[in-house]
């Protein structure tokens, strides 16, 4: 019997989490790295509150776009080199359906975990509080574009093998957008206005961005395979 | 229209009709350059304001519009490639993006030395000039993607997707960098309105327009013949045209001989 679209979604997300839980060493490096990026900064610009605090929502973004690079191989690279990302294109059920249960599950682990680190690195940064909650609503409207986006990149490149320059050159033009309303919402709120039109214009963006990317994810898993 | 299409599916029949456009594609861009430019340069009145150091804009303008352009007519390549999977459409991709790239930066390079005198600055984190290098950025994405493969189908596959995925995200970077307080100047040239320039400076603008266009048009098209040569060489068509040329060749110079 042909299993229906959503088990298949879901034996996907289960797999792809699974494989996550037996190495939480590709959860918890990406993490570090954001941490170890905030630390170096105010080492670097001085600890006075006023120069970190106005930075601080630019640092945390800026690190995380980074480490979304950093942690990239790991959606597509394994898969690829085992064979699994071919019988997935082999499937009945729709390519960027899958593709979309591997976004997801790479959302959970390194766009949720980012959202729920922030605050520390906020106060790490002495970011106001003020802007604090705007950071954190930017940060969870925000990452599922960076998961979305990140995806495309690591779709096209993993036959590649040696993606990673490349990939920073082909995916942070496109994190733009999301870094200027990002860091919009955060520089909005801690003037005090209103930081909602950017939060959601970004959370609009990130529903186009989910729409749109499983269809690109799939194009590209299937010129990879080929 | 697929009846009438379908003849130029065909590498040899697409070489030899860019062959026959080419040298008149290419006169009529050394034609218009020449005139566009000498009239800006040499004859237009100097800017009352500006003096001579506006006359970059003959320059400036073409090349930042058409940089544009280009990139969208790479996705449409990237598009047609995409749907109706013909081969010419990924090599028109190839064709297209350095020419594109190029236009981008000289758009760049021009707007900097027009910057530092007008503006005081060789760079400013404005709106457009942001944009700009931004989707300098994207070109060399796109042709750092269709390199890296070993082949060229699946680099210029690759390469096509990449520039659909940025060719949805040019209007999305254009609106966000808006945010930023521009100080570069809005378009001077819309089609509905009558722009506020005088003609003796709008003519030349116009044809130098045109000439950059012909220029992008006749180096696409010499990329593309080449391109066209390099993925067909073993095929018999690409051995018997060159025999006939080298057989040509031979026997003028038996001729002068």
């Amino acid at each position: 019997m042909q299993a229906s679209n959503w088990q298949a979604l879901k034996a996907v997300m289960q797999r792809d989490l699974m494989v996550v839980m037996r190495r939480r060493s590709d959860v918890l490096n990406p993490l570090l790295f954001v941490l170890m990026v905030v630390t170096l900064f105010p080492l670097a610009v001085g600890p006075g509150p006023d120069i970190l605090g106005r930075i601080a929502a630019g640092v945390i973004w800026v690190a995380a776009l980074l480490s979304a690079l950093l942690g990239s191989e790991r959606l597509f690279r394994e898969d690829y080199l085992d064979g699994t990302l071919e019988q997935m294109t082999l499937q009945p059920q729709p390519l960027p359906l899958l593709a979309f249960g591997k976004m997801a599950v790479h959302w959970l682990l390194s766009g949720l975990p980012l959202v729920i680190l922030a605050p520390l690195c906020a106060l790490l940064l002495k970011l106001p509080m003020a802007g604090w909650w705007a950071l954190v609503a930017t940060l969870l409207v925000g990452t599922p574009i960076l998961s979305a986006i990140t995806a495309i990149g690591a779709a096209l490149t993993v036959s590649l093998g040696r993606g990673g320059a490349l990939l920073s050159l082909l995916l942070l033009p496109l994190f733009i957008p999301l870094l200027i309303f990002a860091s919009g919402a955060v520089e909005a709120a801690l003037v005090g206005t209103e930081a909602w039109p950017q939060v959601l214009l970004l959370a609009g963006l990130s529903l186009l961005t989910l729409l749109l990317a499983p269809f690109a994810v799939a194009a590209s898993i299937r010129v990879s395979v080929n | 229209m697929w009846r009438w299409l379908h003849p130029y599916a065909k590498p040899e029949v697409v070489y030899h009709l860019l062959g026959r456009w080419l040298p008149w594609v290419t006169l009529g861009a050394v034609a218009t350059l020449s005139i566009g430019l000498i009239w800006g340069l040499v004859f237009a009145p100097a800017d009352y304001q500006q003096g001579d150091s506006y006359r970059i804009i003959f320059v400036h303008v073409p090349t930042a519009m058409l940089s544009m352009s280009l990139y969208l007519a790479l996705a449409i390549a990237a598009f047609i490639g995409r749907v109706w999977q013909l081969k010419m459409a990924d090599w028109a991709l190839a064709a297209i993006a350095p020419v594109g790239m190029v236009y981008t930066f000289i758009s760049l390079f021009t707007g900097a030395v027009w910057g530092k005198p007008m503006w005081g600055t060789w760079w400013e984190w404005d709106a457009r000039l942001t944009s700009q290098l931004i989707l300098l950025f994207l070109y060399i994405g796109v042709l750092a993607l269709y390199h890296a493969f070993s082949d060229n189908r699946t680099g210029a596959k690759a390469a096509g997707i990449l520039a659909m995925v940025g060719v949805i995200n040019i209007p999305i970077i254009r609106y966000s960098v808006e945010w930023w307080n521009s100080l570069h100047q809005g378009a001077t040239l819309t089609v509905f309105e009558r722009p506020p320039m005088a003609d003796s400076m709008l003519y030349p603008l116009l044809i130098c327009l045109l000439a950059f266009a012909l220029l992008a048009a006749a180096l696409v098209m010499q990329r593309m013949r080449n391109e066209i040569l390099r993925q067909e060489l073993r095929r018999p068509w690409v051995k018997a045209q060159f025999a006939a040329e080298l057989t040509e060749a031979n026997n003028g110079q038996k001729g002068q001989a």
